[in-house]
């Protein structure tokens, strides 16, 4: 490793010396530099997909933001996020609503309801959880999931399907669809969240659970009284990490949707898409003007997850300032 | 607080604690006679999904438990047993879709999982014929992560060394929140920059070095990040005895700092490799796919697990079905004795520090 050459540039120098040594100077270099580095390749994604996306939109013949249809290849090229902007805020929208309090109620079952004994293992497969890949999800998404959401679709469709978000526009057709993906993006997220809320938890001030019980509050009452409320901001960064997760989730998207170029509000129609499944579906025959088309509505998906992971950080920040946490 | 004790009913003077209460084993006893309700609520509306049989017998469960709570120990109490049954509800409801998961893989994956398929690579097989293999598809993930992590290692450790022992003022802090970021960079992003730069500008072939720069993106941020956990959790005297002594900052760092932490370090490197290891979408767009062996990482192109999981499905046939499934038990097992020795790693290796 780069370390090694120090060695030798620096034998320790006698003390009593206020001269910085070479050694210190070159670790201090390749310390600062490595942080800078870092910057700077954030600095380049950003840049270079702004070339490409300048390039690209500047030849669309659609308009990029309200197009339905992505055909970058054909000559000239109509192409828009409308339908991927749509269908990934559904999807997590979806994914969110599902997996924020089923990832709470676990994450207060690891650190307050189950038995000890119980818990510290379930910390450990929920972690274990959190690492499989995500194109095993995808493939049990595809393979096991859907035929399986079969029942539950039909059976939204015939006693919700007056709310039109639940409507069949074909009874019967392969769940591929926008509700479903949003079910298996919330399995997903479902360990990455309850990670986060578990060890929000767990800083709870022992303090504050005590002086509750002591006034005679029930299990529930604690919870509500001195456990969320401590933990409300790291809900929300946990749930901000699992939203951006969702948000530019692949290929268990791109395995699970059937996607067109359709816009509907019938969530649960085999229908629409999300920015990066339109990625990996049309890379495979993209020209390189496609290719370019493509890097644009990356970056669309860039800037989307930077600003959720961005807010999701000030907030853990802000918090970190006045809650005391540390103490 | 006061608003809630005066809930309570008025009329309740008896002294707290003889207070009714339910019997322990009430519970399971509602839960028994909501899953028997449910089946046969099921059985007789002729529902197909067992998904919809366990809903009603959450719901049954939830709402037989507060009636039957808040008539015999009062409206708190049942408030209290309802959340109660619903974190075990929602843990339920959890573990169900994870473990099905697991099972399935492990079941299907079976199948065809055996010494052929780990040492054959899909060199002359026909997509829709049982045979073949993920010999080449581990080749190159071993290759790819390998790159990767030489490149996203020392830098990682670096930047950790940085925001750690030197950081200080407006740097330190710039640097700190784009990892936070950088975190979050989904991989396909990760994977259009590099094509953007690597492929489009600069015009180099698909590779599977390509891919592993995109895969070291993505790892750099979470090396940093368990990096920097473990280096602030030695605890200062040790460094204050090391400098005290007349030991210049960066052998401090070298032989007092890094030994210290080395076990954690190393957890979180395992941990940050088994995460790109299943990573799809920057090998879709980088590496490009190959049904041969191709040993050299830096021409031509290669395949990866994920990817070939990927790509058999794709085929959409039987024989591809279980080869698919196959290659996702083999990439599990991976990743999983990955966390499982990092764990066991950090266990061992856990910095001695004083208190938790």
């Amino acid at each position: 490793m780069d370390t090694t050459p120090t060695d030798s540039l620096a034998p320790p120098a006698p003390a009593g010396k206020t001269v910085t040594r070479a050694g210190d100077r070159v670790f201090l270099g390749l310390s600062r530099g490595s942080g800078i580095l870092l910057l700077v390749i954030m600095a380049a994604i950003a840049v270079f997909l702004t070339v490409r996306t300048i390039s690209a939109v500047s030849q669309d013949h659609g308009n990029f933001l309200t197009t339905f249809e992505w055909n970058a290849d054909n000559t000239p090229p109509v192409f828009g996020i409308a339908v991927l902007a749509y269908g990934t805020v559904v999807s997590s929208v979806i994914a969110m609503v599902i997996a924020l309090p089923v990832s709470i109620g676990i994450a207060l079952f690891i650190s307050h309801y189950a038995p000890r004994r119980v818990a510290s293992p379930l910390a450990y497969v929920v972690d274990l959880l959190a690492a499989v890949p995500s194109i095993v999800y995808g493939l049990w998404g595809a393979l096991y999931l859907v035929p399986h959401m079969q029942g539950l679709t039909a059976w939204l469709d015939q006693y919700l399907g007056w709310t039109v978000v639940f409507k069949q526009s074909a009874p019967g057709t392969a769940a591929r669809s926008l509700f479903t993906v949003g079910i298996l993006l919330a399995i997903m997220i479902i360990p990455i969240i309850t990670n986060v809320s578990r060890e929000v938890f767990r800083q709870v001030p022992r303090a504050h659970e005590e002086a509750a019980l002591a006034l005679g509050a029930t299990r529930w009452e604690v919870v509500r009284m001195s456990v969320l409320p401590f933990a409300r901001s790291g809900i929300v960064s946990a749930s901000m990490l699992g939203l951006g997760r969702a948000l530019g989730e692949t290929m268990a998207v791109a395995t699970v949707l059937s996607s067109s170029p359709v816009l509907t509000a019938h969530i649960l129609d085999p229908a629409g898409g999300t920015f990066a499944q339109n990625i990996a579906s049309h890379f495979g025959e993209a020209t390189d003007f496609g290719r370019d088309a493509l890097i644009a509505s990356g970056l669309v998906l860039f800037v989307i997850t930077l600003l959720v992971n961005g807010a999701a950080r000030m907030i853990i920040a802000r918090r970190k300032e006045y809650s005391g946490a540390a103490a | 607080m006061s608003a809630v004790v005066q809930d309570q009913p008025r009329s309740d003077l008896r002294p707290p604690l003889a207070h009714r209460r339910l019997p322990r084993w009430a519970p399971a006893a509602v839960a028994v006679a909501a899953v028997a309700v449910a089946c046969g609520i099921g059985a007789g509306a002729g529902l197909s999904s067992h998904l919809q049989w366990g809903l009603i017998a959450l719901i049954l469960f939830v709402v037989g438990t507060y009636a039957l709570t808040s008539l015999v120990e009062g409206r708190r109490q049942a408030k209290d047993r309802v959340a109660t049954s619903l974190v075990w509800a929602c843990f339920i409801l959890a573990v169900v879709p994870l473990y099905s998961l697991i099972e399935t893989t492990v079941a299907k994956g079976v199948k065809v999982l055996d010494g052929n398929f780990l040492t054959h690579s899909m060199g002359g097989v026909i997509t829709t014929g049982p045979g073949g293999g993920v010999y080449h598809a581990i080749i190159g993930t071993l290759e790819q992560v390998g790159l990767a992590s030489l490149m996203a290692v020392p830098i990682g450790l670096f930047t950790a060394i940085y925001l750690v022992e030197y950081g200080r003022g407006r740097l330190a802090k710039a640097v700190t929140f784009f990892v936070d970021v950088m975190t979050g960079i989904p991989s396909i992003v990760a994977g259009l920059f590099i094509l953007a730069f690597w492929i489009i500008i600069l015009g180099f072939g698909y590779s599977g070095f390509a891919g592993s720069l995109a895969l070291a993106i993505l790892m750099m941020p979470v090396v940093v990040r368990s990096t920097e956990e473990m280096l602030k959790l030695v605890p200062n005297e040790l460094r204050e005895a090391s400098l005290a002594l007349g030991v210049p900052k960066w052998r401090t760092i070298l032989k007092v700092v890094l030994p210290t932490s080395v076990g954690g370090i190393l957890t979180g490197v395992m941990l940050a490799v088994a995460r790109i290891a299943g990573e799809t979408a920057p090998v879709l767009l980088l590496v490009f796919g190959n049904q041969l062996i191709n040993n050299n990482p830096f021409s031509g192109a290669q395949s990866s697990l994920p990817y070939y999981v990927y790509e058999q499905y794709a085929n959409g046939n039987d024989a591809s079905y279980d080869r698919a499934w196959a290659a996702a038990l083999v990439l599990i097992a991976f990743v999983m004795i990955l966390n499982l020795l990092a764990r066991g790693l950090a266990r061992w290796k856990a910095p001695k520090t004083s208190g938790r």
